[in-house]
């Protein structure tokens, strides 16, 4: 269930990541996760603390304490930098220094509506004609696909690491570090 | 309550000053515009848990700051831009406790004799102020080898031939070799290149209460989750374990107040917004070589010099993409380094003289491999081929790269100033910055490049290229993919250098119109404000400039103490 996307704007996002990176013997962005990373950050102050910085400083997946699941408190100025790049300036004097800031929110509804409401129905080549034609917006989706695929899984995509161990990167690797032998040879 | 010392900036500079002012019985406080992440100023033997092996916070989500959005730079090659050509992240140091320390990865090289001397070795370039630094290596040596013993320098004396004379060995030995370093150190020594285990640091055996470094991979761009780099953690530690450091990080200098003839203090805005005055019997800036002048100038200062000579090194990166895995992700994202392309050898001054330049200098060249896989992801295309890109990994697992930082000259048109009209949250102009490389770069990145190219394909490199940063107009770069991968000329943001090594802009000389600061940097028109960083280089070198600005900041300090 997405948190700030409706069910219609998540299905659409949903088979456009799949587009974007399809899956073959492996997970590709659906089923890693990748429509939960980027809803979730859309969401990101719908929780607390905002989803914005995992801790530290380590996962857990390599001995450790798991402070990757124990999200950092932001101050005042990065919530309202957080909240501008997500919610937009919203015509609110203290986002506006600068002037008006479009957010991702505005991004994401405007950028899935133009690919339509019947985007789900198509044939892939033609999703892909739709995502090629929708520039701008596609761009971005494929910037938050990269990272919800594969950075950490606290974070709400690579889930259970699956985009990792499809590249062979064991990823976050504190405490356990690499051996010398590990660094230096083949 | 007036202190002997307020100092602006909690990076290696500004952490130098304290440790050495703390020592000789000053009471200081530091002054960060970032957050702590780094430790506890209540118990500074407490390290914070904060930094992490996470991509996502540390290059997407900008965890050490600035965040653009809060605290925007604005760039133009010239004023043929108009106002400006771009608004957002330019060349964005982090702006966190431990500054610029906590996110390099610790090359730190010293510079040699000849790099203090350019003008009298070499002699002047048309359109660059070329000069001698009021200062020498010899003088400076003694401070080099105290500042490596502080940060905690790991390396092998010797084992670079053109390297400087040195009063005693390293601190520490050098790390462990990355596989893919012993195979370009192998292919370049066959070369005639000489290459060496950079000096780094990085702990490679238990160091100051810091554990050795594990080898995670993930430095350059991370904070270090077990503190085994040298940002200047040790500096801050033993500075505010001796009781007379205060630490206030979130905390912007907006102003150095003056009475006309000296600095009186500095205005603050904290965390909580208010706006307070600090006095102090001496101000320590050292915010960086953009912060540093964008400061000297919101405080209403007007040498007419402050904020020119910008440097930043022309990085020219000779990329080869090799048939096995090379796992840059383990080790210390840079392990070796040479220096032959800082030397004046007649080839370059063949290739100097058929471009109508007197010389040519290019810089220290770093071995280095690939990057971390969601950057890598999103260099590659979308679509079908995305996962077999991944898994092939041409652009991170099988990549080697040859990255020359190369020297910059200083010329009066590249600066800081203030942005007319935009503004960073807190309500103060940004800093603009105004920069365009000189030709001596092109010309010396051109003549050095292509024998990287070589090596690489020594190594076995099944595709190679050469790119810049900044680009320069009419460059175009092939990329594997078909299209141009983003590594062709795309207007200012591509000529935005991508160093993180900023120099320059309050320089230093004896003569009070030629220069900023003295040869203790010392402002000549307040000589009780003091600058402890980059901005006072005269000269780039072709080296990282961390070490050379921390040596400088503990010889200042160590002046302004007595």
């Amino acid at each position: 269930m997405p948190i700030w996307l409706n069910d219609d704007e998540f299905r659409t996002l949903s088979a456009a990541s799949s587009r974007l990176i399809p899956a073959d013997e492996t997970a590709g962005a659906v089923e890693a996760g990748v429509p939960d990373y980027i809803d979730g950050m859309l969401g990101a102050f719908l929780v607390d603390p905002p989803r914005i910085w995992a801790g530290g400083p380590s996962s857990g997946r390599f001995g450790g304490s798991a402070g990757f699941s124990r999200f950092h408190q932001l101050t005042a100025l990065d919530e309202l930098a957080w909240r501008m790049r997500i919610e937009g300036s919203l015509g609110l004097p203290d986002r506006e220094f600068n002037g008006p800031v479009i957010g991702w929110q505005q991004v994401y509804r405007d950028g899935l509506a133009a690919l339509g409401s019947d985007f789900c129905e198509l044939d892939g080549d033609d999703q892909d004609a739709r995502l090629r034609a929708t520039g701008e917006f596609t761009a971005v989706l494929y910037e938050h696909c990269c990272e919800g695929m594969y950075g950490a899984p606290e974070y709400g995509g690579n889930r259970d690491t699956v985009a990792w161990r499809a590249i062979n990167f064991l990823g976050d690797v504190q405490p356990r570090g690499f051996s010398d032998a590990e660094v230096s040879e083949p | 309550m007036t202190v002997d010392a307020v100092i602006v900036g909690s990076g290696p500079g500004g952490a130098t000053a304290a440790d050495v002012l703390t020592r000789a019985g000053w009471t200081v406080t530091i002054i960060e515009k970032g957050r702590n992440h780094l430790l506890d100023p209540d118990n500074p033997s407490r390290l914070a848990q904060d930094y992490s092996n996470d991509e996502i916070k540390f290059m997407h989500r900008h965890f050490l700051g600035p965040d653009p959005l809060i605290e925007p730079r604005t760039f133009r090659l010239s004023e043929d831009d108009g106002e400006r050509a771009y608004v957002g992240a330019v060349n964005s140091i982090p702006s966190t406790v431990g500054g610029g320390g906590t996110h390099a990865d610790g090359k730190v090289p010293r510079l040699r004799p000849e790099d203090f001397r350019l003008h009298s070795t070499y002699g002047p370039v048309e359109d660059a102020a070329v000069a001698d630094w009021p200062v020498d290596y010899d003088e400076l040596e003694p401070y080099y080898a105290e500042v490596e013993r502080l940060i905690g320098v790991a390396g092998t004396a010797g084992a670079n031939p053109f390297a400087a004379w040195r009063s005693g060995p390293y601190p520490m030995p050098s790390g462990t070799p990355m596989y893919g370093a012993v195979l370009s150190s192998a292919a370049a020594e066959a070369r005639g290149l000489h290459p060496y285990a950079a000096p780094t640091a990085a702990n490679s055996i238990p160091y100051d209460g810091r554990p050795a470094c594990n080898n995670c991979g993930h430095c350059a761009y991370f904070g270090c989750p077990i503190h085994a780099k040298g940002d200047p953690v040790a500096m801050l530690q033993h500075a505010l374990s001796t009781g007379r450091a205060e630490l206030l990080s979130e905390t912007f200098v907006s102003r150095v107040r003056t009475n006309g003839r000296e600095a009186t203090g500095v205005d603050v805005i904290g965390p909580d917004g208010v706006e307070r005055t600090l006095g102090a019997r001496h101000v320590v800036i050292a915010g960086g070589a953009i912060e540093t002048p964008r400061l000297l100038l919101l405080s209403g200062l007007e040498h007419p010099l402050i904020g020119r000579y910008l440097m930043m090194h022309f990085q020219t990166i000779n990329v080869g993409i090799m048939p096995q895995r090379l796992h840059a992700h383990r080790g210390r994202s840079v392990t070796h380094v040479h220096d032959d392309c800082m030397l004046v050898d007649d080839d370059a001054r063949a290739a100097a003289r058929a471009a109508g330049l007197p010389w040519i200098r290019g810089g220290l060249v770093e071995h280095g491999g690939g990057g971390h896989p969601v950057m890598e992801a999103q260099f590659y295309p979308w679509g079908p081929h995305h996962k077999k890109l991944m898994a092939d990994s041409p652009l991170r697992d099988r990549l080697w790269a040859f990255i020359m930082q190369g020297e910059d000259l200083p010329q009066t048109t590249n600066r800081v100033d203030l942005d007319p009209t935009v503004r960073d949250a807190r309500g103060f102009a940004v800093a603009r910055i105004t920069f365009r490389p000189h030709r001596h770069e092109l010309v010396a990145s051109a003549h050095h490049g292509p024998r990287h190219i070589r090596v690489l394909e020594d190594m076995g490199a099944t595709w190679t290229t050469t790119t810049t940063s900044p680009l320069v107009p009419g460059a175009a770069t092939e990329s594997p993919f078909g299209d141009d991968g983003g590594g062709s000329y795309r207007g200012p943001v591509s000529a935005i250098p991508a160093s993180r090594h900023v120099m320059g802009t309050t320089r230093m000389g004896t003569d009070p119109t030629t220069s900023v600061v003295d040869a203790y940097g010392r402002m000549h028109e307040l000589p009780n404000v003091v600058i402890a960083d980059s901005s006072v280089f005269v000269t780039s070198a072709g080296y990282g400039p961390t070490l050379t600005l921390v040596a400088l900041a503990a010889r200042a300090a160590a002046a302004l103490a007595g």
